[in-house]
């Protein structure tokens, strides 16, 4: 049957050499396992690329894939994950009915028993300790309309503060930096910006193993005429950094002397747009005061980049007429996460390049779906970028809902992740609903996590399409139903947003998670202020759903009003913002420079970035930004673990380009699993042969936190620094520690609150078998 | 002239102020964020108190004993749980207060001196102070409900 590449020994397939604006040649890829009877149009969900793909159907099961040559993001290409992932929603061992522990252990029940007992017990707590003593944690997979149904159930319904998604863990930091220096979440640009762009600039962000349909098109721009200059920032010798014009492999921890050094180089040689800087802009004095300190040299002493490739990276950086810059994890979860991001968002305001074809800026996404916990407010954000502290924002959302605006918790930000698991740790959250998320593979310092769940007085709601590390703690397991089964919409990282079709039944009595939160919106009898049923009560279908959202939107800056789901059907991806105005949706925000910072239009008031202490609305006021975006310096800061006598090696940890998160899909795969089997530890040479470890000796890595043993990869990495991948847990092999994420610390950054897994200090001992 | 005192005051305050964080630190380091950013602001007021002891030096006088009674008053109970984070965050509140009201009023005493050092250094510990007190008042309105309704 068709497999149109072989996407697992050749990652990213033959190269289409181009240059200019949606010049990218189309390619089809396809995989699929019979001839399908018919192909239902839906967009891949294996990372936050959003690739246009159609489902192939036969006899009622989902037999492949292929790209949509049409879509705007794909151009018809699909990765090893989407070539290969959706076999997972064939597995034999998909959850297909409710579980509830009785005695101890998981027993098959009904959805009648398991509902009712979860509505019991959120009534029980609500009557002995108010509504925020039940949390909710979901995902970056659910699609729009369950993120509103359960925002709308969370913030409406109950009333609680704590709603927050997996997304805390991976692009909080890009939805912090963007608001940060726009005013608003929000990405400038769009991916045909790579088309015609001079430079690029990666930053933290492996986007060949990542978004290897994007990572294609760039490297089609490589092999193109006129290719563009690339500048890596990674301290890892990636797939990304091999390919790099300069690469900058700067020490754990060290992203803002680097990107200050940058800076200040670019501001020194005069590369800036003074006109740009002086009419859009807020704060080059203070910021040209931060980063003068910063000079080539010191910079080279303490983060290990010679001061030569900092010029030459400078050079390109300052040159260039058009720049697309984007930025992931290795700033995201480090230190200084938020200062360190918007750097990248300075560098583009200094130069002006933003909002015109060739520049943009992606503070990336991880996952398919993150966009809409962070649009939808089933974050720790509010329904439509509304700004937390401005009391205009909340009554909207108290009309659209007819409820009190004191029904909605707005007393302070909404909890956030890390917060929610230390109220569960401390006993005040005594009800925890997990939705779409493995967090005993994927939160930092695991036996911590662990601890917390098996708590007595924690009732854990899971719901999921496997049984996971997770689910064993579970008091009700909820059966879900999946991409392909259900119908929905998502935005990719690009405001791109596609409709995924149902295409399949899901599996026995599994349901959509929106079915799941509208039914207990109904047997909770939530009501509004006229006591007529909450507004999911009355939603019928997804579609109903989605023209609740379209209204939620009207006027902010992610307006979806000009889209349905007829529209979306029709063509393959639309960017937000669509309305009368753009009805066919905008390639880029900010063309007039005016960015989302007016006082009654920006999504928050701001934060100090070294403190997170939110700024009130007098003092916003007062700075008067009105459209202009901000510009913000900020000085280092080193890691609160560093390496030391006892613990003597950084560790830092990742992605495998073959999996996703913590492989409940991609590890039911088989031509993905057996491309990646295991979990590894990699170490630089120097350092495999202080400790006399080979390739393949098993190696216990042990911090402050706990410990796991993993097979040893030698080279492709600076000494001193080892890696450990985190998509690796013991639901199909629990005969070793080697989860990551039993070694990662419990902190956060004080803006965004996403949590430093990119480093931690530990020691290696090779283990004799 | 008091302004011998006032300074004495005001280094005794930023003194206990930087203990206070401190204790805080070490007393709450079961939340990472208490116990990271009260030992950032320790760092502040240290800086802050060392600034001061310069100008000590330079308007040295007879300097009356300032009972520290604030000090007893606070952090005295041996509290734990989440309802003493919330009283805790309110002392540290209340502390950079007093350190605040201090520099507000050895500035108006820099600019009548036209000491344009002094001057310099009250704003910019003035600007921290308030950093310091808006990070708290953040945290204590975080805490506040969930303590107050819902804690054990």
């Amino acid at each position: 049957m068709p497999e149109t590449r072989d996407s697992i020994t050749d990652i990213w397939g033959p190269r289409t050499g181009f240059e200019g604006q949606e010049q990218w040649p189309a390619r089809i890829d396809e995989h699929t396992t019979e001839a399908p009877d018919h192909w239902v149009q839906s967009a891949c969900v294996l990372c936050s690329n959003g690739c246009g793909v159609d489902i192939g159907v036969k006899d009622g099961r989902i037999v492949g894939v292929r790209g949509r040559a049409v879509d705007s993001v794909n151009h018809g290409r699909l990765g090893p994950k989407g070539l290969h992932g959706w076999v997972a929603n064939n597995s034999p061992d998909r959850l297909t009915k409710p579980l509830i522990r009785r005695n101890g252990q998981l027993e098959e029940a009904t959805w009648e028993e398991a509902m009712s007992l979860i509505v019991q017990k959120s009534k029980d707590l609500i009557a002995k300790h108010t509504s925020s003593s039940i949390g909710f944690y979901t995902s970056g997979q659910l699609f729009l309309e369950e993120y509103y149904a359960l925002a709308i159930v969370g913030k409406a319904g109950l009333g609680t503060p704590h709603m927050d998604g997996n997304t805390r863990l991976c692009t909080a930091t890009a939805a912090a930096a963007l608001k940060a220096s726009f005013g608003s979440d929000g990405q400038p640009g769009s991916y045909a910006d790579l088309d015609s762009t001079e430079a690029i600039l990666h930053v933290g962000h492996n986007i060949a193993s990542q978004q290897t349909v994007l990572w294609m098109r760039i490297l089609d721009r490589l092999a193109g005429p006129n290719p563009p200059k690339l500048v890596v920032i990674d301290p890892r010798r990636t797939y990304t950094a091999e390919k790099a014009t300069v690469h900058l492999a700067p020490r754990v921890g060290t992203n803002i002397p680097v990107m200050n050094g940058l800076l200040h180089l670019i501001i020194e040689a005069g590369h800036l747009n003074h006109a740009y800087i002086e009419a859009h802009t807020l704060g080059f004095e203070e910021l040209k005061k931060t980063v003068a300190k910063w000079t080539p040299d010191r910079v080279e002493r303490l983060t290990g980049v010679p001061a030569d490739k900092l010029r030459a990276a400078a050079d390109i950086l300052g040159t260039c007429k058009t720049l697309v810059s984007t930025v992931l994890q290795g700033v995201y979860q480090s230190m200084q996460a938020t200062a360190s991001a918007v750097q990248v968002n300075n560098l583009h305001l200094l130069r002006g390049l933003l909002g015109h074809d060739g520049s943009g800026i992606y503070q990336m996404n991880g996952q398919p779906t993150a966009q809409n916990t962070r649009e939808c407010g089933a974050d720790g954000d509010l329904p439509g970028f509304r700004n937390w502290g401005n009391e205009t924002h909340i009554q909207e959302l108290a009309d659209l809902w007819n409820v009190h605006p004191d029904q909605i918790p707005h007393w302070a930000p909404p909890t956030h992740a890390m917060q929610i698991w230390r109220y569960c740790e401390t006993g005040s959250i005594k009800m925890l609903w997990i939705s779409g998320t493995n967090p005993l593979v994927s939160m930092p310092d695991l036996a911590r996590a662990r601890k917390i769940l098996a708590k007595e007085d924690l009732f854990v709601i899971v719901q999921d399409a496997f049984l996971t590390e997770t689910t064993k703690y579970a008091d009700v397991v909820l059966p879900a139903a999946i991409w392909g089964e259900k119908t929905g919409c998502f935005t990719n990282v690009g405001r791109t947003v596609h409709i995924s079709h149902r295409a399949v039944n899901p599996p026995g009595e599994a349901r959509s998670d929106f079915d799941i939160f509208v039914d207990y919106s109904r047997r909770m009898d939530f009501r509004d202020q006229h006591g007529a049923p909450l507004l999911t009560s009355t939603w019928q279908t997804t579609e109903d759903a989605f023209n609740a959202w379209r209204e939620c939107t009207r006027g902010r800056p992610c307006d979806y009003t000009g889209m349905s789901y007829a529209k979306l059907s029709e063509g393959s991806g639309i960017q937000w913002p669509c309305n009368e105005e753009f009805p066919d949706g905008k390639k880029h925000l900010y063309e007039d420079g005016v960015f989302a910072t007016a006082t009654e239009y920006c999504e928050t008031y701001g934060e100090d970035l070294e403190t997170g202490a939110p700024r009130s609305k007098e003092e916003y006021q007062a700075i008067n930004p009105n459209g202009r975006a901000f510009l913000h310096g900020v000085d280092y800061e080193p890691p609160h673990e560093e390496p030391d006598e006892q613990y003597p090696l950084w560790l830092t940890t990742g992605r495998v380009v073959f999996h996703f998160h913590t492989r409940t899909k991609t590890g039911r795969s088989k031509a993905l699993q057996d491309a990646a089997p295991d979990s590894f530890v990699q170490l630089a040479t120097e350092d495999a042969a202080r400790y006399g470890i080979s390739e393949g000796d098993m190696v216990e890595v042990t911090s402050r936190r706990g410990r796991v043993l993993e097979p040893a990869r030698v080279g492709g990495i600076e000494p001193g620094l080892v890696f450990i991948p985190f998509h690796y847990g013991y639901w199909d092999k629990a005969d070793r520690p080697r989860a990551a994420n039993e070694l990662t610390l419990t902190e956060w950054d004080p803006v965004s609150k996403q949590p430093h897994f990119k480093y931690a200090a530990v020691k290696l001992r090779k283990v004799h078998a | 002239m008091h302004l011998a005192t006032y300074l004495g005051l005001l280094e005794d305050s930023e003194k206990q102020l930087t203990d206070a964080f401190e204790h805080v630190a070490e007393k709450h380091r079961d939340e990472p964020d208490i116990e990271q950013i009260c030992q950032k602001f320790s760092a502040w007021s240290r800086n802050h108190h060392g600034q001061i002891l310069g100008f000590v030096e330079k308007y040295l006088e007879e300097q009356e004993d300032e009972p520290d009674k604030l000090k007893r008053d606070l952090f005295a109970r041996n509290r734990s749980g989440a309802l003493a984070l919330l009283r805790d965050l309110h002392d540290l509140w209340l502390l950079t207060q007093q350190v605040q009201l201090c520099w507000t009023v050895i500035r108006q005493a820099a600019l009548g001196l036209r000491d344009e050092e002094l001057k310099a250094c009250a704003t910019e510990c003035a600007a921290r102070t308030k950093r310091q007190t808006d990070w708290l008042l953040g945290r204590v309105k975080q805490a506040a409900p969930q303590t107050l309704l819902v804690a054990e």
